[in-house]
């Protein structure tokens, strides 16, 4: 239990404490060292874990599925945080922003942390929505932080769509609460999740086949599933950058977390029934209009953060693909993506955040020739988009090698779509890439002072779960893809 | 089971929900802010209402703490909130040009419909009281949606999704006799936060574009 309350309550008092501070330097460094409190708490969490298997109490329960997602939100918390303080006095020079807003801006994003580590802990369905709800709400202030037309435009989509979404989700849990009423003895524990899956094969499939639609369409608009994606981009672009590598990186995972979560539900409500695999069928028909879609709007971007908010929607369709396939090749790899895709895309925001510093817009078509003014940005951003285009020997592509085999085994006309739109979504990515990067520089563009070492060890990371997978994390993975489908992979 | 057999308490309670559902219709039709407000406010103090009712069957205790919870915030703080930002938004006399008011008040109406419909299936074994509630609930949400589809005006639009809220509440409480009471805190928490954000961003919208017209929110486009 001590571990689980050192993570949360770190980002609690820290948030809270942020709140006050007025100077920018010490907010940025408390920031820091709250985030690596976290951290902290979340490694000794998994440590725990890894001993006995589950930590339960006060409503929380952690387990395989959930510790991972929790340290890589606590690690991604924390090199953000270190990416954000030059970043936001950056910022802050450039008169971009009122100093009101700067205590504003960390305060809420250790809240942020804070709602996502609370709907990734939780074994409550109440509670998860509570915090993904929350979630939004300790955003939608940041994305409008620069006061743009543009910000408050996109922060106020972001709001109203994820708020009618997130509403829809509400319902779908109500009517999962109906279903557990009418089986339940205690009904008091008709939202704690272990109670729910332990009678899932008594649930309602009438009710819970409902409530999933609902669930999934509420979820699934925080996830960026098309055609609810709509927000997804303008909220990314407008935003500052390091809120674009959280949301991109985390909060994208803690929906689709919930999705799956759920689907265990279902799975089990309607194993006896005439359509036992409606809920993956959905989840994969979902997925795939995402990845395709969003493959082909990656040639249309003319915006460098939406150029990444797209890659988002893709592979986060992808994801959401394959646990809708299901089994433990696909599940184990969809586990392993959502890690993968986390690091890379948090830290190619990273670095456009140095890139538009650089060229001063975030228009692709006036980022040039970032190699020549600073190979370090330039060579991040390559090695970036590399990576998450699904190049050997990065990460990115042992997972999606196995969604692939997966889907040959299971569903093999689907693997044809697949193969494709990642074609698609590659030649997208590198035909904005290549003159960003090679093209020549325009006069007097300057190096900007750039800490890009948050980038270095993420793709370090993403390299290394490439060429080995820890014997540690395979068999971690490999728990969480047992509890999923009822089988390992190993 | 007919309306006549059912237990004078349930009666009242569909009495009180379907006369919410009315007001969801007066809602989606109402021009005038402050009008609307209003209608928002009885709504909300019917499903109050329809809260103490099922806390005085005796199911759960704590439902006595969720009517009053209702009470004050959907039928007295919140409305109030939004009463305050009209009048600091010099909007009192503001009135709505609807297009089509009589296309959207017939979309509604098939709105309910779908929501019977759905709900057929889902409760067939008995329970015309269960069912009832659930299609009206259901009915108060996607009338809620089109609401926040149709209107323009950013105060309609919040109007329309504390609504949808109401009907999420009514389903709780008539459906399930309340969630666990940790979660409606957090819910009604994460309502109360809500709405402070809104009232944020009437300022800044109003500031950026001149107008709450959020139809007028248009410089972000797929492709330039």
């Amino acid at each position: 239990m001590a571990p689980l309350l050192l993570t949360l309550l770190t980002p609690l008092i820290g948030g809270l404490a942020l709140f006050l501070v007025r100077a920018l330097g010490t907010a940025g460094r408390l920031n820091l060292a709250v985030s690596g409190l976290t951290l902290l708490g979340s490694l000794w969490l998994a440590w725990t874990v890894a001993q006995v298997e589950i930590v339960a109490g006060l409503g929380f329960r952690v387990d395989a599925f959930n510790v991972y997602l929790i340290v890589l939100t606590a690690f991604v918390g924390l090199t953000t945080a270190i990416f954000s303080r030059p970043y936001m006095e950056h910022v802050q020079a450039s008169g971009r922003i009122s100093v009101l807003n700067l205590r504003l801006y960390h305060g809420l994003y250790q809240a942020f942390i804070l709602t996502m580590l609370v709907a990734l802990s939780t074994d409550n369905l109440g509670v998860l929505w509570v915090a993904v709800e929350g979630a939004t709400l300790a955003t939608v202030l940041l994305v409008s932080l620069y006061r743009t037309p543009e910000a408050v435009e996109a922060a106020w989509k972001y709001f109203i769509l994820c708020g009618v979404g997130i509403a829809l989700a509400l319902f779908g849990t109500v009517l999962t609460y109906f279903a557990a009423q009418l089986v339940l003895a205690d009904t008091e524990s008709g939202l704690t999740w272990s109670v729910l899956h332990a009678h899932a094969a008594a649930l309602d499939p009438t009710v819970m086949r409902i409530a999933f639609v609902f669930l999934l369409v509420g979820y699934g608009t925080k996830v960026g599933l098309v055609p609810m994606h709509q927000w997804l981009p303008d909220a990314h672009s407008e935003g500052p950058t390091p809120m674009s590598a959280v949301l991109s990186g985390l909060l994208l995972n803690v929906a689709l977390y919930a999705v799956v979560r759920l689907k265990m539900l279902v799975d089990g409500s309607l194993a006896a029934t005439d359509t036992p695999y409606l809920a993956g069928a959905l989840l994969m028909g979902f997925g795939l209009v995402s990845f395709v879609v969003a493959a082909l709007f990656l040639h249309l971007q003319r915006d460098i953060k939406r150029l990444f908010s797209y890659s988002s929607i893709e592979h986060m369709g992808l994801m959401t693909f394959a646990f809708g396939v299901g089994g433990p090749p696909a599940t184990f790899g969809a586990l392993l993506h959502m890690l993968v895709h986390s690091l890379t895309k948090s830290a190619i925001f990273v670095t456009v955040g140095h890139a538009t510093h650089l060229a001063g817009t975030q228009s692709i078509e006036r980022i040039r020739g970032l190699i020549r003014t600073q190979p370090a940005i330039g060579w991040s951003l390559l090695f970036g988009v590399v990576a998450i285009a699904g190049f050997p020997p990065f990460g990115v592509f042992t997972s999606e090698f196995l969604l692939l085999t997966a889907t040959m085994q299971t569903y093999p006309w689907f693997t044809v779509v697949l193969l494709s739109g990642l074609a698609i979504a590659f030649a997208g990515l590198f035909r904005h890439l290549h003159p960003m990067v090679y093209g020549t520089a325009p006069e007097g563009q300057m190096p900007v002072s750039a800490n890009l070492l948050p980038v270095l060890v993420h793709l370090g990371l993403v390299l290394w779960l490439g060429l080995s997978i820890p014997g540690f994390l395979a068999e971690w993975l490999d728990r969480a893809t047992t509890m999923i489908t009822g089988g390992g992979l190993l | 089971m007919s309306l006549a057999v059912m237990p004078l308490l349930q009666q009242f309670v569909v009495l009180m929900a379907a006369l919410a559902l009315f007001l969801s219709f007066v809602l989606l039709a109402q021009t005038r802010l402050v009008a609307a407000i209003h209608v928002f406010a009885w709504q909300g103090a019917l499903v109050a209402a329809v809260t103490f009712t099922v806390a005085l069957t005796g199911h759960a205790g704590h439902l006595y703490f969720s009517a009053l919870l209702t009470l004050t915030l959907k039928a007295l703080l919140i409305p109030w909130m939004l009463h305050r930002l009209v009048r600091r938004l010099g909007l009192e006399r503001h009135t709505e040009h609807l297009r089509h008011p009589a296309l959207v008040v017939m979309a509604g109406v098939a709105l309910v419909i779908f929501s019977y419909w759905l709900v057929l299936p889902m409760v067939e074994q008995g329970l015309a009281f269960t069912r009832n509630i659930i299609a009206v609930s259901l009915a108060l949400v996607l009338i809620g949606l089109l609401m926040m589809v149709f209107r323009h005006q950013a105060v309609a639009q919040v109007l329309g999704f504390m609504s949808m809220e109401n009907g999420l509440f009514l389903a709780a409480v008539s459906a399930t006799s309340g969630m666990p009471l940790v979660v409606e805190l957090g819910v009604a928490f994460d309502l109360l936060v809500a709405m402070v954000l809104f009232g944020v961003f009437f300022f800044q919208i109003r500031e950026s574009i001149d107008s709450l017209d959020v139809d007028r929110l248009n410089r972000l486009k797929e492709v330039e």
